[in-house]
């Protein structure tokens, strides 16, 4: 067989596994890999200008295709640079293989020029991660990493190769079947004892709450789930990570749990006598305090396919290793020889529809000044629902969990576990690569926004026709929201001084820009903004500077103490 | 836990212990009669709450193969003692060589004015070794940390 070079195989090994993008920056331990990207067509490289945004654009493709996203970055700098884009990746379970470039092996450890210690500094933010030591041990290592990064539950996983190595020639050869590792066999099917036990409950149950998470979007099983539900005809909630898990116009789904939940999700999950948790990890976000959860007694069915997450902070009591897709299906079949209490379940909607009459989600439109919420919900309007929206952290990344309506899984991609600004932008790239002809907004603030703006570059060169809907409320507005409600009302550093004037921001790159300010023009710029199919467009919203996230419960604290925004 | 014999391997169960704030009283690790697998022994504390994640946790990483709770099981646990010892004039010299033998130990090297000591055994015998030698003539300790092996039928009492 031929001998190739190391960095022939990288590519090869990527052409393998089928990758279509590949999100990088070049540096000088990977330019072999870059002279050999150069020489093929197959694998697309998409170069970032950070490599932040590399790695959350790889994170966007992975969450809107359902295919792990790839980068590559050079040693030292491009590798710690990539480290927030990592490590927000793997709290939110999302399959990504990140090659980074190396010093060459025999000036490991010397403080060699650019060199970092890539898996030392990535070990805790990676599902995996690997230094690869022989130039035949890339292929198999690149194989064993897509596999890794998509099984399971999904992370990413970083692959670090010397740069000598890639100079280096050997045989290529990719295995063809997936690799049998004797450490790493995560169980698929739920354990069949367990499912009757669950199944036993459900039964009996007078008043079920079912809790839906991420594991719903990574299992690929909304649609699963979402018949089961409708055969159970109980209440549904998705976590911010759930979204679009069940559609979020349908009579059963009673909104977001938690922090930022609804009341009447929020009342359910505390007063259910029983709680089917599916692919969802009773965050603290979600849940609050653990003890003041724990009061209320109900039953807890847990669905999880990483053991880890189930009873971490809240004992259940059926746990169900497995696939949420998989464990589903069996229930469905067992369904018909439990089926729920019909009465009872009346009883229950008839307590819900009165939690539901505090209407928390309302809000009051004022003249002359653009609600937050109302941008949102006329972004629904104009992309039917249908839109992949991207979002930053802070107020604005509620509003548009809480307002969308998210009809389908895929659709809403932000940084829930880690909750890193910059994330929209890139991300927002990500899926316009993996939906070319779909409508992609980025929510966001005009803080985050300056976080990972130089991607505007990015777009311009890939003519990316993303739009990006701009909160502008001249604060860090969830900063300043807590600060107003825990710390005595002192802006302390969460005012935005001397922001840029974004339009021409926008134009200096390249793009459109439009200055939206009056309530009466939000809907007819989105519609402005949608059509231009092929342009970029940054639509600066200039919105309500005081305006709050409702309902909240303060951190620590239990479900049942929100507070609501009529109360204040 | 039995886990692949390869570089990093450690410092993936040591950064998970201190990454999720775990203790670790002792920890030991050799290759197994498998080369391609390493055994290693940590003696941690927590509640069985945390016992659990722990387990679950350390499961989780990629190279660990296989772990085992073996606090309840029936168990040998061993730990090998290395102790310094002052040993002045022959009355002090003759006292320590008797404990050192009623401690199944033995005195390894010999100074003029120092024994040193070697004792194996479970953690609660090194202690008590220690007791008996007395503080203050204690010139230095090394210990290996405990390794542990269940019994057959380890499973219950
Ligand atoms: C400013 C801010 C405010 C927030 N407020 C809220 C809030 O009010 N409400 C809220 O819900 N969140 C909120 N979050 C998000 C929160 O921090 C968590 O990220 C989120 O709640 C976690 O969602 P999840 O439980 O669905 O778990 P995920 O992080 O999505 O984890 C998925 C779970 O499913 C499992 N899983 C994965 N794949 C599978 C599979 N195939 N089969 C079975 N199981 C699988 C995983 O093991 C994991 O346990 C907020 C975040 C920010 C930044
Ligand atoms: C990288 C990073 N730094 C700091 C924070 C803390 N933080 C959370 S929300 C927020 C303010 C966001 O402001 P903006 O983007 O304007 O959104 P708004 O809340 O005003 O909608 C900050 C600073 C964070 N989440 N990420
Ligand atoms: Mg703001």
């Amino acid at each position: 067989m031929k001998e190739i070079t190391g960095a022939e195989i990288v590519i090869r090994s990527l052409q393998a596994e089928g990758v279509e993008y590949v999100f990088g920056y070049p540096g000088g331990a990977v330019l072999f890999i870059y002279d050999e990207l150069f020489k093929q067509k197959k694998v697309r490289h998409i170069l970032v200008r950070h490599e932040q945004g590399a790695a959350h654009a790889a994170d966007g493709y992975a969450r809107a295709s359902g295919k792990p996203g790839v980068c590559l970055v050079t040693s030292g700098p491009g590798v710690t640079n990539a480290v927030t884009g990592i490590a927000t990746a793997y709290m939110d379970s999302i399959p990504l293989v990140v090659i980074s470039g190396q010093v060459p092996r025999r000036a490991i450890g010397e403080d060699a020029f650019q060199e970092v210690d890539a898996v030392g500094v990535t070990r805790s933010c990676t599902k995996y991660n690997v230094l690869i030591k022989r130039v035949e041990d890339i292929a198999p290592t690149i194989h064993r990493a897509f596999h890794i990064a998509a099984s399971g539950r999904p992370g990413p996983v970083l692959v670090d190769i010397p740069k000598d190595i890639t100079a280096e020639l050997c045989e290529f050869a990719y295995p063809k079947s997936a690799p049998q590792l004797r450490s790493y066999n995560p169980t698929a099917e739920g354990h069949i004892g367990q499912i009757k036990k669950a199944m036993a409950l459900i039964k009996k149950a007078r008043r079920l709450m079912i809790y839906g998470g991420g594991g719903i979007i990574s299992s690929n099983a909304a649609g699963e789930f979402t018949k089961f539900c409708e055969e159970l005809g109980a209440p549904v909630t998705n976590t911010l990570m759930g979204l679009g898990g069940f559609p979020g116009g349908h009579s059963q789904f009673t909104g977001m749990p938690g922090m930022h939940g609804t009341y009447e999700t929020n009342m359910a999950m505390q007063h259910c006598d029983l709680l089917l948790a599916v692919g969802a990890r009773f965050d603290d976000r979600v849940i609050g305090n653990p003890e003041h959860f724990a009061r209320e007694s109900r039953h807890i069915v847990h669905i999880d396919i990483d053991p880890s997450s189930i009873s971490k902070r809240v004992r259940v009591d059926v746990p169900i290793v497995g696939d949420v897709c998989a464990v589903l299906k069996k229930m469905r079949e067992l369904l018909p020889k439990h089926p729920p209490d019909a009465k009872a379940l009346k009883e229950w909607w008839k307590q819900i529809a009165e939690w539901q009459e505090k209407k928390c989600l309302r809000y009051k439109k004022r003249a002359g000044v653009i609600k937050p919420q109302q941008v949102i919900e006329a972004l629904h309007k104009i992309t039917g629902g249908d839109a992949f929206v991207t979002s930053d952290v802070g107020q604005h990344q509620m509003w548009a969990a809480q307002y969308y309506a998210f009809r389908k899984p895929r659709r809403w991609i932000n940084s829930g576990g880690l909750g890193t600004m910059g994330f929209g932008l890139p991300a927002a790239m990500g899926a316009q690569f993996a939906h070319p002809d779909a409508a992609v907004a980025c929510v966001t603030g005009e803080a985050s926004i300056l976080m990972c703006l130089q991607e505007l570059s990015t777009c311009k060169q890939y003519r990316l026709p993303v739009k990006i809907v701009n909160l502008n409320n001249r604060y860090m507005g969830m900063v300043r929201q807590w600060q107003e409600f825990f710390h005595g009302n002192r802006h302390s550093e969460s005012y935005m001084d001397a922001l840029p004037d974004f339009v021409k921001l926008a134009e200096s790159y390249g793009h459109s820009g439009m200055l939206v300010e009056d309530p009466a023009d939000v809907e007819g710029a989105l519609r402005d903004a949608f059509a231009r199919k092929k342009e970029l467009v940054f639509l600066d919203f200039v919105t309500d500077q005081n305006e709050n996230v409702y309902p909240m419960i303060a951190a620590g604290k239990g479900l049942s103490e929100m507070v609501l925004a009529e109360e204040l | 836990m039995l886990m692949e014999n390869e570089p990093g391997a450690l410092s993936r169960v040591a950064n998970l212990f201190s990454a999720r704030g775990y203790n670790i009283e002792s920890l030991t690790v050799a290759p197994t009669e498998d080369p391609t697998l390493s055994r290693m022994t940590v003696v941690t504390a927590g509640d069985d709450a945390v016992v659990e994640q722990i387990m679950k946790q350390v499961n989780k990483l990629i190279e660990v193969f296989k772990v085992s709770d073996i606090t309840e099981a029936r168990r040998l646990e061993r730990e090998l003692m290395l102790v310094k010892v002052r040993a002045e004039g022959g009355e002090a010299r003759a006292e320590m060589e008797r404990l050192a033998r009623i401690f199944r130990g033995a005195v390894v090297d010999v100074s003029p004015d120092s024994y040193i000591v070697q004792v194996a055994g479970d953690r609660k015998k090194l202690d008590a070794f220690l007791r008996a030698a007395g503080g203050a003539n204690i010139l230095e300790t090394v210990r290996t940390g405990v390794c542990a092996i269940a019994r057959a039928n380890g499973k219950g009492k």
